[in-house]
């Protein structure tokens, strides 16, 4: 009798556990995959982007550039007068200070990518190297491993938002295509049908639009008359940048960008737009 | 089932010769000649059984493997003290119970020997090149491994059969020289396996490409090693202790005779005290841990604080915050056991009100994921007024807190019997006091200015908390040793404890053994998609971190597992105790 009480007492209290373990969120992490990069088309703007999914998905960068300190929070700051201060800070032995290091914010970017101890900004060294040695992984070894062309995206995607036009160059037709492992690769398709699209992310949750009658956020039915495209994902990639009248900060959620392809965030855009004609 | 070890250690040595007969013997220069980096096998190499998911058996047979390890590897290293207490103290209640502890022992023994097998089985043929890539960098560590492994056997049968025939006087002195030798063994067991697990997470002796540039010592010495062998320790003698209190409270429950009841009554407070004294120190070592994996990559820390594994810690924190409640009840309704205990039981509200804050602390999520109402209701992804207890400085306050109340219990029950007559007991009394009151405001004032430090300082605002606390242990012990040097002692009333409060003791071994495979799983996911963290990719279909829940379950189902054979273990125990009567005479005859 004491082993079956025993053992049903033990039963209930795992049991109690496991059901605790299914009512939290419940998120799979899948292996990074190669994106492939489409060569038709593929200009600036998508290398922009790119450079953008890579820096919060596959980079794995936002992990430490976020506002919680431990790196830069690259996405908030003012990068044109960052970049340029970095280069011409006298522990930076660049080119400009008669070292061997960057000679511009393009290699300087590139530097501080696949050899981020070449110079650490200060404050940000790991714990008693006096700000000569990054925590941060070099992104082009493991467990990273961004290529060139992805290399070359998120640098892109830096100097844009730094307010500069891009100076790497786009991909060829052959860095395009090429993977390192193709056989064990499952290639991630976008959605390209709008209503897909549309309810992955589930917009009418919040906003009214086509009769949810939401009001957590604005109507998105006139989006199209009252914003450009530009503003609609400037509105969507950081909800917080600008907050509508009559609606506070921090109710959307702010990694869409991670949520989406380039191709479905268009999509959705677009059909946005169009929605008010 | 004896001989399972013996046929576990011949299969570990021909499975090596078999799979890689020249690197079993070939020599350290040898070995590097014909290495160029990690196998990088396809998805196409992993083999396919019949659909049988290869990650779940492993994973299974893995962590129960731990499981019985652990217990076996632990419950010798406090049998040995407990053994010593016995000699020091002429006590022979302690003898008795060092005996039955490893009684139970060598009913797991064999089956942690028999999964142990099972697991290197499936190992080879689920991940053959991950095997032979670890076989390679470990090269004749594993053959001393194997030899290590007869060693603990012959050990161990030595140890618990020549008990009774070593037992008193000099002869004692033998008998746990035996013991220390079967512990030196079992530590240094669990180190080498230890070396391999850490080395798949941090690898140190090979290049970027996993060709071997050092000596196998150097793979060894990895950077995670030595954090791991201490809270693995550490947390084998809690785990130990808890499984044999929680056999305690078997036999307690299952006995009807008085005498019986009173000795399983003390096993069952004395493992407590065990389980406690190694789970007290364990989210220091915890805390080393996770500062060297932020040390060795940050980025693997981050995926464990702060990624997809960080909601795992709250069910981290509902175990633990399970499993003090629990402990802290048993000690309560410990106080009934002496006249003096009422004393102390109107206390304990207080106590239970702080254990349980803290633990609500504890379980409190920084941001939730909410439905588009609740958003909205709750007015942003953070909670406003409890938003705040979600993030390091309220948990490490409450943890700490927390463990401070447990030793208080502790401390109750053990003043509740015993009346200090030193001059100076009035002025200790206050000084104790005076203890408590400036670590608690201490703690709570570390935990207050964390709020004010940027991130990467919150960790360290834990340190003041943590040497506090221990601080607060250590003095009050050296003070109540001091003060109860010659107290007038009195009658603790073994065996006058209510069913409920085994109930309570052996809630210990249930979420302990679940605490375990969740603690066994993050760590093991920390490598995300590597075998080899860096070094060799895991190219695998299952090559992803699953879904709580799923993971959940699985953990589950292996706990099970692990419960049923020690409920098992306990009745076959009390099986081999029991004796059939004499058949009555006949009248006739």
């Amino acid at each position: 009798m004491t082993f079956l009480k025993t053992m049903g007492f033990s039963i209930v209290a795992m049991f109690l556990f496991a059901a605790f373990s299914n009512i939290l969120p419940q998120v799979q992490s899948d292996a990074p995959v190669e994106e492939e990069i489409p060569t038709d088309g593929f200009d600036m703007a998508g290398m922009i982007a790119y450079g953008e999914r890579l820096f919060t998905g596959k980079g794995t960068c936002t992990l430490c550039h976020n506002d919680l300190g431990r790196a830069p929070d690259l996405l908030v700051m003012n990068l044109s007068t960052a970049f340029n201060d970095r280069l011409a800070d006298p522990r930076n032995e660049g080119v400009s200070a008669g070292g061997e290091g960057a000679s511009d914010v393009e290699a300087y970017l590139r530097e501080s990518l696949v050899d981020p101890s070449a110079y650490v900004v200060e404050g940000f060294g790991k714990k008693g190297s006096n700000d000569t040695i990054s925590p941060m992984p070099a992104v082009d070894a493991p467990p990273i491993e961004l290529n060139e062309v992805e290399l070359n995206a998120v640098i892109a995607f830096l100097q844009d938002g730094a307010g500069w036009d891009p100076t790497v160059p786009l991909p060829s037709a052959e860095e395009a295509v090429i993977e390192e492992e193709p056989e064990e690769v499952e290639s991630a398709e976008p959605e390209t049908d709008p209503l897909v699209v549309l309810d992955n992310v589930y917009c009418a949750g919040c906003h009214d639009l086509e009769g949810s009658e939401a009001d957590v956020g604005p109507n998105l039915d006139d989006i199209g008359t009252r914003m450009t495209q530009g503003e609609i994902i400037e509105a969507i990639l950081y909800p917080n940048a600008i907050i509508a009248d009559g609606y506070e900060a921090d109710y959307m959620p702010e990694d869409f960008g991670e949520q989406m392809h380039t191709v479905e965030l268009m999509v959705l855009v677009d059909y946005l737009i169009n929605l008010s004609n | 089932m004896k001989h399972s070890q013996t046929l576990a250690a011949t299969a570990a040595l021909a499975a090596i010769a078999f799979i890689l007969p020249e690197i079993a013997m070939a020599s350290g220069e040898e070995v590097v000649s014909i290495l160029e980096g990690a196998p990088k096998p396809s998805r196409g190499d992993y083999p396919v059984i019949a659909g049988i998911s290869a990650r779940t058996i492993a994973w299974s047979l893995a962590q129960m493997h731990l499981f019985l390890a652990a217990f076996v590897l632990a419950v010798p290293l406090f049998a040995i003290s407990t053994e010593m207490m016995g000699v020091i103290t002429k006590d022979d209640r302690y003898d008795t119970m060092s005996r039955e502890f490893m009684k139970i022992t060598m009913a797991a023994y064999s089956l942690t020997a028999l999964v142990g097998g099972g697991l290197l089985l499936a190992l080879l043929v689920f991940y053959p090149h991950l095997m032979g890539y670890m076989i390679k960098v470990f090269r004749g560590q594993m053959l001393i491994y194997a030899a290590l492994f007869g060693l603990e056997s012959i050990t161990l049968y030595i140890y618990f059969y020549s008990w009774d025939a070593l037992r008193r006087g000099n002869r004692k002195w033998f008998h746990m020289s035996i013991g220390l030798v079967l512990n030196t063994v079992g530590l240094t067991l669990m180190f080498v396996a230890n070396a391999w697990t850490s080395f798949m997470m941090s690898p140190s002796g090979v290049d970027a490409a996993g060709a071997i540039t050092g000596t196998v010592w150097e793979a060894t010495r990895n950077p995670l090693w030595n954090p791991l062998n201490l809270h693995r320790f550490l947390a084998n003698i809690a785990y130990g202790g808890a499984i044999v209190g929680g056999y305690a409270a078997y036999m307690f429950l299952a006995e009807k005779r008085a005498e019986a009841k009173a000795h399983y009554d003390w096993m069952g407070y004395t493992s407590n005290f065990i389980a406690i004294i190694g789970f007290l120190p364990l989210p220091f070592a915890g805390y080393w841990l996770m500062a060297e994996i932020y040390a060795y990559s940050q980025q693997m820390g981050i995926t464990a604080m702060g990624g997809i594994l960080a909601w795992l810690f709250i069910i981290q924190a509902v175990l633990i915050g399970t499993i003090m409640l629990a402990a802290n009840y048993y000690l309560w309704s410990g106080l009934m056991r002496t006249d003096r205990g009422a004393e102390y039981a109107k206390y304990v509200k207080y106590i239970a009100v702080v254990i349980v804050g803290g633990f609500l602390v504890w379980v409190t999520p920084h941001s939730l994921v909410l439905t588009p109402s609740e958003l909205q209701v709750l007015g942003g992804t953070n909670h406003k007024v409890l938003g705040p207890l979600g993030i390091m400085p309220a948990k490490n306050t409450a943890v700490n807190l927390m463990l401070v109340m447990t030793f208080l219990s502790f401390q109750m029950f053990y003043r509740s019997s015993r009346v200090a007559t030193v001059s100076w007991a009035k002025q200790g009394n206050m000084v104790i006091i005076a203890l408590y009151v400036i670590g608690i405001a201490n703690i709570v004032g570390a935990g207050i200015y964390g709020y004010f430090t940027p991130t990467v300082y919150k960790v360290g605002a834990s340190v003041p908390q943590v040497t506090t606390t221990l601080m607060i242990i250590v003095a009050s012990v050296v003070i109540d040793v001091l003060m109860l040097r010659g107290a007038k002692t009195e009658k603790v009333h073994w065996g006058r404890m209510s069913e409920r409060s085994q109930y309570a003791l052996f809630v210990l071994p249930v979420a302990f053994t679940w605490l375990m495979g969740l603690m066994g799983y993050i760590r093991s996911s920390l490598r995300t998609n590597w075998h080899i963290y860096t070094i060799m990719k895991d190219n695998s279909s299952e090559a992803y971190i699953p879904t709580i829940g799923e993971a959940g379950n699985t953990i589950t189902a292996i706990t099970l597992g692990f419960m049923a054979i020690m409920v098992f273990v306990f009745w076959l125990s009390r099986l081999g105790a029991t004796k059939q009567s004499e058949p009555k005479q006949e009248a006739s005859s």
